[in-house]
């Protein structure tokens, strides 16, 4: 294959460890004309706020967005599934000129009365911003009128990235939460999960793990989420924040609002979801039954796992990995998680690390991977060709470039369907890695074949 | 309880759409650039566009699917996004080398006044265009018509920028296919060349999005149309446009600037919309109709009178793209199946009207609706229960609801495989959709069947 070169203005943002000694530059907006493989804010605030299940999710904007976004994402609900509709208030040309505040506020007036939906969230699209539709007045309006709470999601898109999505997502949450706040008191030994999107049944694993150690979860923000639960998320003693990226801002508002401390835990892979338990159960440290309980519980759950996941293991020892993921916290987990299945990583990207993320993960890389922020398809199939991998972990851009270059592929993103979390998502993961990277497929691949006849000959 | 969202009781809606049956225009006009060779599709925009179009792109054809962005912030829409468009033409010529980009608008860039035209102008003047190298663009807002408009615009830009004539009439034919998937562009330009007339098919994803695993990843791949066909355009002897909505502005206007003779025609969806093709194909060409052509139209026939039985009295709702519609309602009546409840996304009036004159004879009145979604088909559909869904894949949630028998058309598909490599058009296409509708119907034959009537032959 030839040669692919990189975009001069991106080489700082391209790190090989062992070989520079540059920081890598990062939280950069993507330079106009790149393939990028990130997404906009609106797309930051609907994948948080999307699995409350009892609400309506309004979005004000021409369809498009509407379409793009309707039940793409696996976020699984144990009760209602109003979340799966795709309401939009489809803006047309008339609108454009004329505004949407009307048709928001009877689009809004026609559903609560059909859905009587618990909560309403309003999502702003580019178009919104630029017309400047005075959304924040129209949800007041029908909030009065309809008793329920209606809230604006300030996610246009062109605000700047996912991650302002995730901020505005936070913003309309922090809201829900405090302006129905009404004087009750503190949970005892209760916890708020954060940043946990209920993704194939996540959320049903993980609370079913705290259920054992003896700790309410007052809320899940927003897996299997209801409005009512969130309402009560002030409650809780902490909060446990998954997916560092996305509900940080949330924590911190509320820990300065209520006192609520947070504690930043992974639930992917033997060891961080051994450490997030242990974690919680530490915070807990009058009651140290919990404890008891939580050692107990990993011990029986890793007792339970390990043969399989030493069996899978033979087969993928010195397998090279590729790792390609939205946020860079997702990253150091699978890494830890690859080197139990005797993988390593040889090529480690995210499309919104900060300077933090990727000091950690150079010193968590082995010597000579690459390490790339915000990464175009070219850069990501040159150095999976390079560094010859065998897997590549991302989303779904990425899964027919791994395909085309015959390797296998693992999707990390929202479109899994099995949960990958906790000890029993470690075994699901690695029988999923092994499921393809251990396939026949490879084998037929003309490259390869072509490669392996030549090597017969010599 | 997802699919219980939809009640029986059909009230008016004014102000919104609840699953809708159609998307915006920029993914059109992407999906109409990736049919021109060597080009890379820009959407002038915020990235969100962008990679919602890939995603959803994606996931439709399980291929790589390329294109840049604009990567509009929060200044651009203040100041216009000229500065990001020019940087955008430098760095994807520099970077990405390909010999086109395709820039289509998107809602913001519209609705601030970016005028492409001169800002790709300006591009050329500051030499960011290298010499052989081409810019073109159309304009497609997002609140106007759908995803066909899209495509209908770009397919437009591309005749228009690229059409010269000589003069000297170059003996080829313009065939334009229409918002149809890879395979049945393929057939289209089979079915042409058999009938001995030379072909320049437009916009031609053939071979772009169908593309074989070579384990190498080309950011161009092998099909397109290239620039050179799309120059030879306006000497061609004569322009067929196939499906009025998503190809006649094209044809018309070669039509009025180089006085190429254009007809429309439906879509060769089903026997007759084919034999229609063919006639114009034969009288405009001046050729005769191969033997070849004459069998499988045989075929076709062949099929449909050894299974007309079970077509019989069916009623059928559907629901997609009116170029798609109008020739497959015709085919579903000449099998004598009845079409009852009709929905496109897209808006038009003469969409309605059409299917009004094609279904006057019947003893019944069709519903029918442009601008409509699928939430007003599955009311329908609960009001007025039908033997048949012909949807895009969005149909199974009614499917399941509904328990009805289910054929996957349109786009997008993201369930299933085959689409992308096996036509529904002309006479062989006509035979994969009887196929198609037999196995579902004699499917839920069997499985409905009481035992002692369980039968071996069909």
């Amino acid at each position: 294959m030839e040669p692919i070169s990189v975009l001069e203005d991106r080489k700082n943002q391209i790190y090989r460890k062992g070989q520079d000694s540059f920081d890598i530059s990062c939280e950069k907006k993507s330079l106009a004309g790149a393939v990028s493989q990130r997404a906009c804010v609106f797309c930051g605030s609907r994948v948080v706020l999307y699995p409350i299940a009892d609400a309506l999710h309004l979005i004000h904007g021409p369809i498009g967005c509407a379409s793009y976004t309707w039940d793409i994402r696996g976020a699984l609900s144990s009760g209602p599934e109003l979340h799966r509709m795709s309401f939009s208030t489809d803006l047309s040309e008339t609108d454009i000129v004329f505004g949407g505040e009307k048709k928001l506020e009877q689009a809004l007036v026609e559903l609560i009365a059909e859905y009587e939906p618990k909560a309403a969230f309003v999502y702003c699209t580019c178009i919104v911003g630029i017309i400047g539709d005075d959304v924040e007045a129209v949800c007041k309006k029908v909030a009065a009128k309809t008793h329920i709470p209606v809230l604006p999601v300030h996610s246009e898109g062109f605000k700047g990235t996912k991650k302002d999505g995730y901020k505005a997502a936070c913003d309309a949450l922090f809201k829900l939460i405090d302006q129905n706040r009404k004087p009750e008191k503190q949970i005892p030994l209760s916890i708020n999960i954060l940043g946990e999107f209920n993704i194939g049944g996540e959320t049903w694993i993980i609370k079913e793990y705290y259920r054992r150690m003896g700790i309410e979860v007052v809320a899940v923000m927003t897996g299997d989420g209801r409005v009512e639960e969130v309402q009560s998320a002030h409650r809780a003693c902490l909060n446990v924040v998954q997916c560092s990226g996305s509900l940080t801002y949330l924590a911190k508002d509320m820990e300065k609002a209520y006192g609520i401390p947070f504690i930043r835990v992974s639930y992917f892979g033997i060891e961080d979801t051994s450490d997030a338990l242990y974690d919680v159960a530490a915070f807990f440290e009058d009651t140290p039954e919990i404890m008891e309980r939580t050692k107990t519980l990993v011990q029986e759950e890793v007792k339970t796992i390990l043969p399989e996941l030493s069996a899978l293991r033979k087969d993928l020892t010195g397998k090279r990995a590729a790792i390609y993921v939205g946020g860079a916290f997702k990253a150091f987990s699978l890494i830890k998680a690859l080197k139990h299945l005797g993988m390593a990583e040889v090529l480690v990207g995210s499309q919104t690390g900060n300077k933090d993320d990727y000091a950690l993960l150079r010193e968590m890389c082995d010597p000579g991977t690459v390490i790339l922020d915000d990464a175009n398809p070219l850069e990501l199939a040159k150095y999976v060709m390079e560094k010859d991998a065998h897997l590549f972990i991302g989303g779904v851009k990425e899964r027919p470039i791994a395909y085309k270059l015959g390797i296998g592929f693992c999707d990390h993103n929202h479109e899994r369907k099995i949960p990958l979390v906790g000890f029993e998502g470690m075994v699901n993961f690695a029988r999923e890695v092994h499921e393809t990277v251990t396939s026949p497929i490879w084998d037929l691949v003309p490259r390869k074949s072509f490669n392996r006849a030549i090597s017969k000959k010599g | 309880m997802l699919l219980r969202h939809t009640n029986k009781e059909i009230k008016p809606r004014k102000a919104l759409t609840v699953n809708p049956a159609k998307t915006c225009q920029p993914i059109g006009a992407m999906y109409a650039s990736l049919g021109i060779h060597n080009c890379l599709p820009h959407s002038h925009g915020s990235q969100g566009c962008c990679a919602y179009h890939r995603s959803a792109l994606t996931r439709h054809y399980r291929e790589p699917v390329m294109a840049a962005t604009s990567s509009f912030t929060e200044g651009s829409s203040v100041f216009g996004g000229q500065a990001n468009l020019v940087q955008a033409i430098n760095t994807i010529f520099t970077t990405y080398e390909p010999d086109i980009i395709a820039v289509h608008t998107t809602c913001l860039s519209e609705t601030i006044g970016d005028d492409v035209n001169q800002i790709a102008i300006k591009a050329v003047k500051d030499g960011k265009v290298p010499d052989g190298k081409h810019v073109i663009h159309a304009s497609t807002p997002s609140y106007v018509g759908s995803h066909v408009t899209g495509f209908s615009n770009m397919t437009k830009a591309m005749a228009m920028y690229f059409s010269k004539s000589t003069g000297t009439p170059n003996g080829k034919f313009n065939i334009i296919p229409g918002y149809v998937e890879p395979s049945d562009m393929a057939e289209i330009k089979r079915l042409v060349k058999e009938m001995d007339i030379n072909p320049i098919l437009f916009p031609d994803t053939s071979n772009v999005l169908n593309g074989p695993m070579t384990g190498k990843y080309k950011m161009y791949p092998d099909g397109g149309v290239t620039a050179e066909e799309l120059t030879a355009t306006g000497d061609s002897i004569g322009t067929i446009a196939l499906g009025a909505m998503a190809s006649a502005d094209a044809a018309r206007a070669l039509d009025t600037k180089w006085k190429v003779p254009c007809q429309v025609q439906d879509l060769p969806i089903g026997l007759a919309a084919t034999d229609r093709f063919i006639d114009a194909l034969r009288k405009a060409a001046g050729v005769s109709v191969p033997d070849s052509i004459t069998r499988e139209r045989g075929q076709l026939l062949d099929i449909i009178t050894d299974m007309h039985q079970y077509f019989y009295g069916k009623k059928v709702a559907l629901a997609g793209d009116p170029d798609h519609l109008i020739p497959l309602v015709e085919f579903l009546l000449s099998i004598d199946m009845m079409p009852v409840h009709i929905v496109t996304g897209t808006p038009g009036q003469d969409f309605e009207k059409r299917i009004r004159e094609m279904t006057a004879h019947l003893p019944y009145t069709v519903n029918v609706k442009a601008a409509g979604d699928l939430f007003q088909l599955h009311q329908w559909i609960k009001n007025e229960p039908v033997d048949l869904l012909m949807a895009n894949t969005y149909g199974k949630y009614m499917a399941k609801d509904d328990d009805i028998p289910f054929v996957r058309i349109g786009f997008p598909i993201l369930d299933r495989v085959g689409h992308s490599y096996f036509p529904t058009v002309c006479y062989k296409g006509g035979m994969r959709l009887l196929e198609k509708i037999l196995d579902v119907l004699l499917d839920r034959l069997d499985r409905d069947a009481p035992e002692e009537s369980f039968e071996l032959v069909l």
